[in-house]
C-alpha cells in the first residue's frame, strides 16, 4: 500500500474512530441523564426516610409509569356484537377508499378504521369481506413501514382456515399485537395511539349509526355508547403524551371538540362489591350505576361522531 | 486497526442492546402470557415494559358489563413474583393476588362498565444488597361472552 493512500484510510479510520467516541459518549451522556434521573429518584427515597409518608407517596408517584388501554378494534367489535348490534356492510368504510390515504396521519386512522371493519366483518361471519379488509389493512400497515404485520405463514393459516371464525379472530388479535408491539419498539407510540383512535371512532361511529333509529330507553348499544366516556380521558391522556407529533395534536382537538357532549353525561357509579364464586374462581364485581343521557344529548353526539368519521374517511 | 473493528462492535451492542430487550419482552410476551389466557380472546393490545425491582407500573382500562375478563401479569423468569392489585376509580381495592399466592392471573365480570386500575409492582426481596434485577413485566387482557 502506497504511503499516501494508507495514511489517508488511517485518517478516515481515524475520523470514524471519532465521530463514534461521540457518538457514544452522547449516547452514554444521555444514559446518564436517565440514570442520574434515577439516582436522584433513589436519593429521594432516601431522603424521604426522614420526611412524611404522604411527601413520600407524592415523590414516588412521580416516577410510576402510567399506561392507558383503549379498546382494541377487536374488543370495540365485541362488544357491540354482544350488545345486540347486527351486521350492516354500508356503514363500513369501502376498502376502494384505500388508495386515497397518502399521509402518515391518514394511513394510520384508517389502518384503525379498517381493522375495526375487519373485526366487525369477521364476528358476523362476513368471510370474504374480512379478507378483503385484512388486505387493505396490510397495505395500510406496508405504508406506515410496518414490518412483518401479517407475513406469509399467517396469510397461509388464514387460508387454511377460512371458514373458522375462532382462528380468524386469533388472527386479527395476532396482527393487532404485532402492530402496536413494532410501533412501540420503534418509538413510535404515537402513531399506535392513533391507530386506536381511528378504530375507537370506527367502532363509536357503528354503534351510533345502528342505534340512532331506535329508543334510548333500555338500548344495550345506547348503553355501550355512553361507556365511551371512560374511555374519551384516556385518548385524551395519551394523546397529550405525544406532544411532539403535529398529527396527535390534530386529533386532539378533534377528540376535545367530542369530549364536551360526553361531559354532558353524567354517569353515577355506586360502590363496588367483589365475589368469588368458590368452584370457578371468578370474580363479580356487583354495582349499581345509572346516567343521565337525554334523547337531545344522545342527537348531538350521532352528529358529531358521524361528522368526525367521515372527515376521517375523505 | 483490530481495535478500531473491536471498538465498533462493542460499540454497536450497546447500541443495539436495549432494542433486543425490548425484542424479547414482545416475545415473552406474545409466547408466554398471551397463550396463558386461553379460553379468553386476547384483545389485540400490548403493554409490556421493563421494570426494575421495586418500580410500580399503573394502567387504567374500561372493562364492560356481560363481558367475562382475564387479566393476566407476567413476569419474566429471571424477577421474583409480580404483584398487581385492582383498584376501582374510589381507590378500593377489589383484587389482591399477594393473598392469592402471586397467582398471575384473575378472572371477574362487572355488573357496571366502569373504568379499573390495575397496579403492577416488582417487589424487591427483603435485605437485598445486590444491584436490583430489571425484567419483563407485561399485562394483557382476555374476554368472552358471559
Amino acid at each position: 500500500m502506497k504511503p499516501s493512500l494508507m495514511r489517508t484510510n488511517l485518517l478516515d479510520s481515524g475520523k470514524v474512530l471519532i465521530l463514534l467516541s461521540l457518538f457514544i459518549s452522547l449516547s452514554m451522556v444521555s444514559c446518564n441523564s436517565a440514570n442520574k434521573k434515577d439516582k436522584g429518584d433513589s436519593d429521594t427515597a432516601e431522603e424521604f426516610v426522614s420526611a412524611t409518608d404522604e411527601d413520600a407517596q407524592e415523590k414516588f408517584q412521580t416516577v410510576k409509569r402510567i399506561f392507558y388501554s383503549l379498546p382494541s378494534p377487536i374488543e370495540t367489535a365485541k362488544i357491540l356484537q354482544s350488545a345486540g348490534a347486527t351486521y350492516n356492510e354500508d356503514l363500513l368504510n369501502p376498502t376502494s377508499n384505500h388508495t386515497k390515504y397518502i399521509t402518515n396521519l391518514s394511513m394510520a386512522l384508517n389502518l384503525g378504521i379498517y381493522s375495526t371493519d375487519m373485526s366487525y366483518a369477521s364476528l358476523f361471519d362476513q368471510t370474504q369481506v374480512t379478507l378483503n379488509y385484512i388486505d387493505v389493512a396490510k397495505k395500510l400497515a406496508d405504508g406506515l413501514n410496518i414490518m412483518n404485520v401479517i407475513d406469509e405463514s399467517t396469510m397461509q393459516r388464514l387460508e387454511d382456515n377460512i371458514n373458522n371464525r375462532d382462528i380468524i379472530i386469533d388472527i386479527i388479535s395476532q396482527t393487532l399485537l404485532n402492530s402496536s408491539s413494532y410501533l412501540q419498539e420503534q418509538g413510535l407510540e404515537s402513531t399506535a395511539t392513533i391507530i386506536l383512535v381511528g378504530g375507537w371512532v370506527e367502532g363509536l361511529y357503528i354503534a351510533t349509526q345502528l342505534a340512532e333509529k331506535q329508543s334510548i330507553e333500555s338500548n344495550m348499544i345506547v348503553e355501550r355508547i355512553v361507556d365511551q366516556k371512560f374511555s374519551i380521558d384516556f385518548i385524551i391522556n395519551l394523546l397529550n403524551e405525544a406532544q411532539e407529533d403535529p398529527n396527535a395534536m390534530a386529533i386532539l382537538e378533534d377528540i376535545k371538540v367530542l369530549k364536551l357532549t360526553f361531559d354532558k353525561i353524567e354517569i353515577t357509579q355506586g360502590e363496588n362489591t367483589a365475589v368469588t364464586d368458590p368452584e370457578t374462581k371468578v370474580t363479580t364485581l356487583k354495582s349499581d350505576s345509572s346516567h343521565n343521557l337525554t334523547q337531545s344529548i344522545f342527537d348531538e353526539l350521532v352528529a358529531k361522531v358521524q361528522d368526525l368519521r367521515n372527515s376521517y374517511i375523505s | 486497526m483490530r481495535k478500531g473493528l473491536l471498538f465498533i462492535a462493542i460499540a454497536g451492542l450497546l447500541i443495539a442492546l436495549p432494542g433486543s430487550l425490548q425484542a424479547q419482552c414482545k416475545q415473552f410476551a406474545k409466547k408466554v402470557c398471551k397463550v396463558g389466557l386461553k379460553p379468553y380472546q386476547h384483545d389485540g393490545n400490548y403493554h409490556a415494559a421493563l421494570l426494575i425491582e421495586g418500580e410500580e407500573a399503573e394502567l387504567y382500562k374500561t372493562f364492560y358489563s356481560n363481558t367475562d375478563y382475564r387479566i393476566g401479569v407476567c413476569g419474566a423468569g429471571n424477577l421474583n413474583d409480580v404483584e398487581f392489585r385492582i383498584m376501582d376509580n374510589n381507590n378500593k381495592v377489589l383484587y389482591n393476588n399477594k393473598y392469592e399466592n402471586y397467582e398471575w392471573k384473575w378472572d371477574f365480570k362487572l355488573e357496571s362498565s366502569q373504568q379499573l386500575k390495575i397496579v403492577v409492582k416488582v417487589p424487591s426481596p427483603e435485605n437485598n444488597m445486590e444491584e436490583p434485577k430489571e425484567g419483563c413485566v407485561a399485562i394483557m387482557f382476555g374476554f368472552k361472552d358471559e
